[in-house]
């Protein structure tokens, strides 16, 4: 009888192999540090890829499609509901003062400055993060990331820089329309309880709203594209083998660009408070 | 079919290794590799499951890096290639993926098109459909130019995997496991073909396959994969004829001369 040799894993590691007298905190220290590198030379990679040329135009064009009419219904629908309830929620409280006429201007500050980016970027991570792990991952597992690196082609090229450049053009535009539903969703309750006319809401609700309003906000949707796109593409480009890596990498770009999308939210509403 | 005479030029290989050790951590793969695949010469690669055969093409292709030796691929040195050189050389290397790794988004035509429009520029819309379209009709599947690949059968995915690789013209074609999980009929057909890339475009061909009919119809030599490193190389029947108790159940199980 011949002895069954173990299984092998024919993927290479970045991270050193586990020394046997090493401690397990060491370890993995060494393996987040090792991660951070990994993640720094991916983006490094990005920047030194997506400007140089052969480009890309059609596959950006199409991934802009993907990643913008594929999520305008989602969008649209949260979009409508967010500016709608908050809209509701605020209510009671300006009421009590007797300043339901700031309801519009409140409203106009809270989902320019805040909710239309940050709902916009968890939906985005949501739908278009995870479908850009999975897929990338899929095709990790299926080796047709390998066997475009055989044929002489730039997978990083083609699959990652279109991916995160589509991400970061369309997330702020798609912030910008969930900004204007959600204005919508809050005249709507507005009116229907103050009576207000269009023309007066939208005269309130842009009346406190400074350009560097809009600019922070165009910023941060910009960022959190960014962000979405090369979460979603490293977790898929790297997937470990197997159907088990395609959901990690898929989850993975969830989580981690949600979490990374308030992380940055926090960082620009403190840099801009200081511009204030 | 029975497979021609191949004209392999013994005196130019395009294949050196000397000496190659791949391991993945604790485990030693490959362990003291020798090899030389000469021009227009067909070699199979025989071994067990997990003996490091699919390894050694992927640091052929420049996919992995040895660990030690010299691995020299038409005259370059892996260890030592850049990364521009090595793009410039993989056009030359054919690589067949034993899943066939077809792009799943795209069409037959769009899978072949791929590799030919960024490394052949300057080709005219005329030009890649006319070289798109002979090579899926060399592999005898031209029907199903306009098909998605998860229309297509195992067979049929294995040639338009082949035919995606044949669209540049490799000089060298490394198969990995091409009859894998086919079944027989279809195996001889990917056997055929594999000859008649190896005829019609005089291509060097490593073929890594379990299937011993595959390596007897397919191979002017046979290497066995045993430890990390290659022993018993020779014809087919030099190979078969071994009395070694390492290889003899190999050939015993479930073959049909």
């Amino acid at each position: 009888m011949i002895p069954l040799r173990p299984l092998m894993d024919t993927t290479e590691s970045t991270v050193a192999p586990l020394k046997k007298n090493r401690s397990p905190f060491l370890q993995r220290l060494a393996n987040f540090f090792a991660e951070m590198a990994k993640i720094n030379s991916f983006i490094f990679r990005f920047f030194k890829e997506a400007f140089m040329p052969p480009y890309e135009f059609k596959e950006i064009m199409r991934q802009c499609y993907e990643t913008g009419v594929r999520s305008f219904t989602l969008i649209t629908l949260t979009g409508f509901i967010v500016g709608f309830i908050f809209t509701k929620q605020s209510r009671p409280s300006l009421a009590s003062f007797g300043a339901t006429s700031w309801l519009p201007s409140l409203v106009s500050i809270a989902i320019l400055r805040a909710l239309a980016p940050l709902v916009t970027a968890l939906i985005a991570s949501g739908k278009v993060g995870s479908s850009i792990g999975a897929e990338l991952g899929s095709m990790r597992v299926t080796e047709q990331i390998d066997a475009m690196e055989v044929s002489g082609t730039k997978p990083f090229k083609y699959l990652v820089c279109t991916r995160v450049l589509a991400t970061t053009i369309v997330i702020p535009i798609l912030a910008t329309y969930t900004a204007f539903i959600a204005l919508l969703g809050g005249y709507l309750n507005v009116s229907g309880n103050e009576g207000t006319s269009y023309r007066a809401y939208m005269e309130a609700v842009f009346d406190p709203i400074t350009f560097l309003d809009f600019e922070s906000s165009l910023i941060k949707s910009i960022v959190f594209g960014f962000t979405i796109g090369i979460v979603g593409c490293y977790q898929g480009y790297y997937s470990n083998k197997g159907t088990e890596g395609v959901g990690k990498a898929a989850n993975g770009a969830v989580v981690t660009a949600m979490f990374l999308v308030f992380i940055e939210e926090m960082i620009i509403v403190q840099l801009t408070g200081w511009f204030r | 079919m029975e497979k021609a005479k191949a004209k392999i030029d013994y005196n130019n290989p395009v294949i050196t290794i000397r000496d190659l050790y791949k391991s993945f951590g604790e485990m030693k793969v490959l362990q003291g590799i020798d090899l030389d695949l000469y021009q227009g010469e067909n070699l199979v690669v025989l071994g067990r499951s997990g003996t490091g055969k699919s390894v050694l093409i992927k640091i052929i292709s420049g996919m992995l890096r040895a660990d030690s030796g010299d691995v020299t691929v038409l005259g370059h040195d892996m260890n030592t290639i850049r990364e521009k050189d090595l793009q410039e050389l993989r056009i030359r290397i054919g690589f067949s993926f034993q899943a066939s790794a077809l792009y799943d988004s795209m069409t037959v035509r769009q899978n072949l098109e791929f590799p030919l429009v960024r490394n052949r520029k300057g080709m005219s819309r005329k030009e890649i459909n006319t070289a798109t379209e002979s090579v899926l009709d060399a592999v005898g599947l031209l029907s199903a130019i306009n098909q998605m690949p998860v229309e297509l059968s195992g067979g049929q995915r294995k040639r338009v995997g082949i035919a995606r690789t044949l669209i540049l013209n490799p000089e060298i074609m490394l198969y990995d496991e091409p009859t894998a999980g086919l079944d027989p009929i279809t195996c001889i057909e990917i056997n055929d073909l594999i000859n008649e890339v190896q005829q019609r475009f005089n291509t060097s061909s490593i073929i890594i396959t379990h299937d011993l009919t595959c390596a007897k119809s397919t191979g002017d030599r046979i290497a066995m994969l045993l430890d990390g490193k290659f022993d018993h190389v020779g014809t087919f029947n030099e190979v078969f004829d071994t009395d070694d108790k390492r290889v003899k159940p190999f050939f015993d199980y479930n073959f049909v001369e």
